[in-house]
Order: structure tokens, then sequence, then C-alpha cells
């Protein structure tokens, strides 16, 4: 199928400015971790370094990190299977979540990386980091060596009310939508040719488990502290991977004189970085109102202002995940162990991050307990890093296709 | 105190210390109540740690955000007590909120806004000419704020017309005929902010007419949200009428459906004025802590009229600042206020698109 010109009236092509790509429907896949996509990337990295504005904006500096050749070789390390067949499915069509402002460009570099042509529906609200990345790619497409990419991706603006949405999906071979649910089942609606598919990062869940014992004798909590910050209060508690619950492990004790430590120490920061807007803080008290009526015997614990929320669980019920804010609000439960909380995991659960566990009591914990949902485990500062696994499914298999051969 | 007893008093006649002492009492008899007889109510206070023994400033007493009305039935009364349930309209993306009215809780309702407007117009009831359509107070039992309020004011009539047909159009000869047959008393004109704009004064501009309605007074309210594509002020507004009808006297207020009665209303100063059943906090966002006069902040509205569910101490989502209290030029008592608009909906970053909306 070609995109004839007048169907795309209303769509906004941000990048190539000119669209030129005829035959999309057609286009095939390269092998995953192709040296020329290596090397596409990294060059990417090179230009966003050099850009002044990046120094402003810690998501743009991580992601050309994650661009960087040598992050790629190792991931291609650990990615690549050895005597396997691998082509990229063909066109992936992205439609990547409004909030967040470089999800897309991951997003972008996931389909490069597996071997795809991509297009990319990029948020419509403006963001400086957007903009950043959007020119280093409008950069790069002038260097020859490169130019096959600007061939093979595309970055798209478009109204609720264009047809774009529709058209890309009856072309595509993968659709990764990014969610929230709502989103989903709107873009669900459109139909995809028979042999493709959807990958869908729905609304969840996370929580954090800090092993209170262990927590006393760290030497660095402002670091913990800190890295807790990047994990909720940087994007306003509000991605998937930001905990809404906090549960402590450990003698009686050590949980009450760590809980006083950690919170402290985390008011520390969010007091001098965080800026609480007037919504958030009326949203927080009826979201515990509402806890209040529903969860027996819930408590407030004194805070001496509204920007750390901490609500004290009596008991553990399956519904928790209902009862959540943004914007720093905690519901806390004293845990007696792992199997516990995982006795009101769902599938919604995703990313349980973590601090003063060893790495083999995780791994029983999933292969003994084998909890239903939970993605991730992650160490406490890092559960917003990007990852080719994400939300359970391996990007690299799930956009390539393996070539039986015999 | 007995909180089923209204205070006898003159609705702008206490000053600070004596208007603290009647409201220490009345809200906090006002907390215990709700606090025994609304189950809900009592596990939110129990959360947030209200002790029914305490004598509390009637500043410290929790209060509830409006949203959760949408939310959650609130009642402290048997059901088969209500008598009436007002509805809020409702804004975009929001659950309605419930209020349930029993008899004495209503009838407390209507005597104060009584009480409150014959301090304004008089207690002589008066021509009224309603500036919206009869459409919208059908059903007497499920009633949506407008029409508690057309309802309310309505009270003041001897008579009254509703100036707009079912098609928001303004009927301009019976308007005209029914100013001519009143032509020598006080009339009284009742609309909502946007309507009182667009169907009335617009309407009159487009048709050239120009009433005599010099000895007039317009009361209106509702909030200036529907106004802001009009982007005309307080001041403005009252100026076109002036120059369209004539009307010297217009009275702003603001008040909501989970506080029907207890009305805000606007002084010959452009001020909002609390009475002695009611009054404003302005409170910090930060750790909603009381803001000083003259600084922005989210409105907490108290009432001692809500019986019947747990109303009378509500956090707002409404701007505003406190102007002064006690020394208003037009010598009311009390503090008065201004309302400056609603808080910013939060530009709110993370991959859910569904955020704090969980109550539904």
């Amino acid at each position: 199928m070609i995109l004839m010109a007048e169907t795309l009236t209303d769509i906004e092509f941000l990048f190539p400015k000119e669209p030129g790509m005829d035959d999309l429907g057609q286009i095939p896949g390269e092998e995953p971790f192709s040296e020329s996509a290596i090397a596409y990337l990294d060059a990417l990295a090179k230009i966003l370094n050099k850009d002044p504005r990046t120094k402003n904006y810690p998501d743009v500096i991580t992601f050309s990190f994650f661009c960087r050749k040598g992050n790629l070789l190792q991931l291609k390390k650990k990615y690549l299977h050895e005597n396997c067949l691998r082509l990229g499915r063909g066109l992936v069509f992205h439609i990547a979540p409004s909030n967040m402002p470089v999800t897309f460009a991951y997003s972008l570099v996931f389909g490069i990386i597996s071997g795809n042509a991509n297009i990319v529906k990029v948020p419509s609200k403006k963001y400086a980091q957007a903009d950043i990345i959007i020119n280093a790619i409008s950069g790069l497409s002038k260097e020859r060596r490169h130019k096959i990419f600007s061939k093979r991706n595309a970055l798209v603006s478009y109204n609720a009310d264009s047809n774009a949405t529709s058209l890309f999906s009856s072309i595509c071979d993968v659709r990764v939508i990014w969610g929230g649910n709502a989103t989903i089942d709107e873009i669900r609606q459109y139909k995809l040719p028979p042999h493709s598919f959807d990958v869908t990062f729905a609304d969840r869940y996370s929580l954090c488990v800090i092993n209170a014992d262990k927590f006393n004798s760290e030497r660095s909590p402002e670091q913990l502290a800190a890295g807790f910050y990047n994990d909720t209060y940087l994007f306003d508690q509000n991605a998937c991977s930001s905990p809404h619950l906090i549960a402590w492990l450990g003698v009686d004790e050590n949980v009450e004189i760590a809980q006083r430590k950690f919170w402290n120490t985390v008011y520390d920061i969010v007091k001098s970085k965080y800026i609480l807007q007037p919504q958030s803080a009326v949203d927080k008290l009826t979201t515990f109102y509402y806890q209040a009526v529903h969860l027996h015997g819930i408590k407030k614990t004194f805070t001496p202002d509204n920007l750390i929320w901490r609500i004290e669980l009596k008991d553990l019920s399956k519904d928790i995940d209902l009862y959540r804010s943004y914007g720093g609000y905690f519901s806390e439960y004293k845990a007696t162990s792992l199997k516990e909380l995982s006795s009101v995991f769902s599938k919604k659960f995703q990313t349980l991050s973590y601090f003063g566990f060893e790495k083999e009591e995780l791994i029983q914990f999933i292969t003994k307990l084998k909890p239903v949902g939970i993605d991730r485990i992650i160490p406490i500062g890092q559960t917003a890093n990007f990852s080719l696994t994400h939300d359970g499914f391996n990007l690299i298999d799930t956009l390539s296709r393996e070539i039986e051969l015999l | 105190m007995n909180i089923t007893e209204l205070p006898d008093i003159q609705p702008y006649s206490l000053r600070k210390a004596e208007k603290e002492k009647l409201l220490d009492s009345t809200l906090t008899s006002l907390s215990r109540h709700h606090y025994a007889h609304c189950a809900p109510y009592r596990k939110m206070m129990d959360g947030i740690g209200f002790d029914p023994q305490k004598d509390y400033h009637y500043s410290d007493l929790m209060f509830l955000p409006v949203k959760l009305f949408g939310g959650m039935e609130l009642c402290s009364v048997p059901k088969e007590e209500i008598i009436r349930t007002l509805m809020s309209s409702g804004t975009s993306g929001q659950a309605r909120s419930l209020i349930f009215l029993d008899r004495e809780t209503a009838s407390n309702q209507t005597k104060i806004l009584t009480r409150i407007m014959s301090s304004f117009i008089g207690t002589k009831r008066a021509p009224i000419i309603i500036l919206d359509s009869d459409s919208i107070i059908k059903d007497r039992k499920l009633l949506s704020a407008n029409a508690a309020a057309i309802s309310g004011f309505s009270l003041f009539g001897s008579t009254r017309m509703f100036a707009l047909n079912e098609q928001m159009e303004l009927n301009t000869d019976l308007l005209v005929s029914f100013i001519e047959q009143h032509a020598n008393e006080q009339i009284l004109l009742f609309g909502f902010t946007f309507k009182v704009y667009r169907h009335f004064y617009k309407e009159l501009i487009k048709a050239g007419i120009k009433p005599d309605l010099s000895g007039a007074v317009l009361i209106h309210g509702g909030g200036w949200k529907k106004m802001e594509n009009e982007s005309v002020s307080s001041e403005e507004f009252n100026e076109k009428l002036n120059d369209v009808c004539g009307i010297r006297r217009v009275h702003n207020y603001y008040g909501m459906v989970e506080q029907t009665g207890s009305i805000f209303m606007e002084c010959e100063y452009g001020h909002l004025h609390t009475s002695v059943y009611s009054d404003i906090i302005v409170r910090r966002t930060h750790d909603f802590s009381q803001a000083d006069t003259g600084e922005v902040g989210i409105i907490q509205v108290l009432s001692i009229l809500p019986k019947s569910y747990p109303g009378h101490a509500l956090l707002t989502e409404d701007k505003g600042i406190l102007l002064g209290e006690d020394d208003c030029p037009c010598n009311r008592y009390g503090k008065y206020f201004r309302v400056t608009g609603r808080i910013e909906h939060a530009e709110i970053r993370g991959c859910s698109d569904t955020y704090g909306g969980n109550i539904n």
C-alpha cells in the first residue's frame, strides 16, 4: 500500500518533513543489531551530546546514553541468540504516551534496533525534550550514510479526529500501544492486517519493598532516598513503575527506625526539588478519605505538610491498587514476608522495586511463589530506566521474526 | 448548643470574636453529629485523626473536598427522612454530587437564604424576573443545583416570570409588558452569570431594546467559568448591564449546591461577604495552613446549615483571596473576599492517562 498524499493532509510530519514513504507496507526487515543501525544510533547519541540544551534534561542524557555504541553492543550480546536467523517484522506503528516526553524516542529505537521501519505518533503536547531529539534525527538525515533511516522512519503528530490511526494500523506488522487502558481500548477499534499483532503497555501498579534491618545499617541513605525520588516525584509518581505501596520487612523496632529515617531523608529532597500543585494536594486529601471509607482501619501518619502523604494500612487488601493518588501519596504496610505481599498481587502489578534483598532471594520468590503480575524487580532508583525487556516482552524477539532453517 | 435551632442573629452583625465563638461550638457540634450519624464520614474522621471528645477551633476541623460528594453518597439521616436530593451540574469528567436534604435542613436553607437576601433587598416581596427557562425546574424530588437556586430565589417574588423560552431565547414582548405592569414596584431579577450575559444582555443589544430597570435589583451567581470566552470583568459586566437597562444594583453571589442557603453575597463595593452562618478560610497548597490576608489560596467554605449531610466544612476547587474582616466600607461585619478562579488542572507527567480518577 502506498500512502497517498491526499490521505495525509491532516497529519503533521515532524520527520521527515517531506513524506516519501512509498510502499511502506512492503518494507523488508533488517537483521536486529545491524551494524548500520548501531552506527546510526551512535551518531544520534553524539549529536544529542553536542546540543547545549541536552544538559538541562536528565531524560535526554539517559536516552543518548542508551543509544551509544558501547551500550548497544552490550545489549546485542545479551539479546542476540547464536545460530538463529532473525529479521525485523517490517513496519512497526508506535503510539507513544502523551505525558512522557521521551518514551516515543525509546519506542523508535526499539523498533530500529530490532530491524524495523517505524511510524511513531509523537505526543501532541509540546516537550523541549522531544524537540531536541527530533532536531537531532533531522540533522542526521543529511548525512548520506544514514540516509536509509530517513526512508524507513517517520515521526508524526495528528489530532484525534484524523484517520491516520486507521491508516497506519492497516499497513503495520506490529502496533505498539503505550497506555493507558483507555487509549488501548480506543486504538484496538482499528483493524490490523491478519498477520499483525499489538504489543500493549497497559496501566500498571507498582510497589517498593524495603528490608528495614538492612536499611538501618545503610551508609548512604541519602543516595537511596535520591533514587526513590527519581522513581516517584520525578514523574509526579505517575509513571507505571512509580511505587504507590511501600512495604516494610524486618523486626518491628527496626521498621519504626527505618521508616523515620527513610521518610525524613526523602522529605529533605522533595522539599528542595518538588513543586506541589494545588490540584494534587486536593486530590491526595480526596483519595485518602475515599480510601478510609473502603479500607478498614487506615490511618494518616503525621507529616509536616502535603508534600508526602503516608497512609498506614492495617491489612493488605486485594484492591489496594484502586487507592492511589499521585504527586507523593504512599500506602505503607509492615509485612511479614514477600509471600504475604504476593497474596494481593494481580496482573496489574508491574515493578517491584527493592532495597536490602539478595538476588537469590528474589529469584526464589519468583520461582517458588510464582506471583501473579510483577514483570520487573528493580533496585530502588532504577525503576524509570528503559530496557529492551518491557512489561514482560523481550522487545527484540517480539519485534522480529525467527526464520526456521533446517 | 442545640444545632437544630438557628441562631437568631442578623446576618452581618457579629464581629470576629463573637462569630468565632458561635462557629466553634456550632461547627464542632456538626462534626460530632455527622461522626455519630454518617458511617463513611466516621471512617474518614477516624483515619485523619478527629477526636469527637475534643473542643475544636472551627478552623482546625477537618474539611472534606467537594469532589468527594461525587464519589459516594454521604448522608447523616435515615433515607426515609430525605425529602429532596440536590444534584450538582457536574463539571466535565466529574461525577455529579448528590446532596441529601431532610425537612429540617431544607427549611433552614430557606430561612437563612431569606435572612441574607432580606438584608440586601428588604423583606417586601417583589415581582421577580427569572432570566432562565422554566423547563429547568420540572423535577421537584431530584433538583439540579440550578433549579434549586431558581426555586430558592423565587421565594422573594410576589409574581414570577421566566424570561427565556425552552430554546433559551429572550421573550422580549413578555419582558417589556411585565416591566410596564410593575412600573411602580421594585423589580427583582435573578439569573446565572453567563446566561444573564449571553441570553439577556446580548439579546437586548441585538434586539435594540432598552427596558427601564433603573429601580430594579439583579442577583446573579453560578461562577465566571463559562464567561471566560467573553473576557468580561465583573465591573464591565455591571457597566454593560447598566448601559442596556439602566440597572444600578447588581449583586453577584458565590455559593455551591453543597452549601445551599448560606451564600456569599457581593456588597456595593464588589466584595463577597461571609455571613454569621458561614465562613471561608483561604488555605495554602503546601500544608493547608491559613493563608494571610491578600494571599491567593484554595477556598474552604463553612456553613452551619448542613445537618442531613456532612457538608459543613468543605474544601472547594476554587482559588481566592481574603480581603479583610469586619472592616468593609459597606459596614457589614465578617470576612470579605474575592474568588480568583478555579485551581489549575494539574499538568501531570507519567505514563498513565488515568490519575486521581479513582473516585467514580
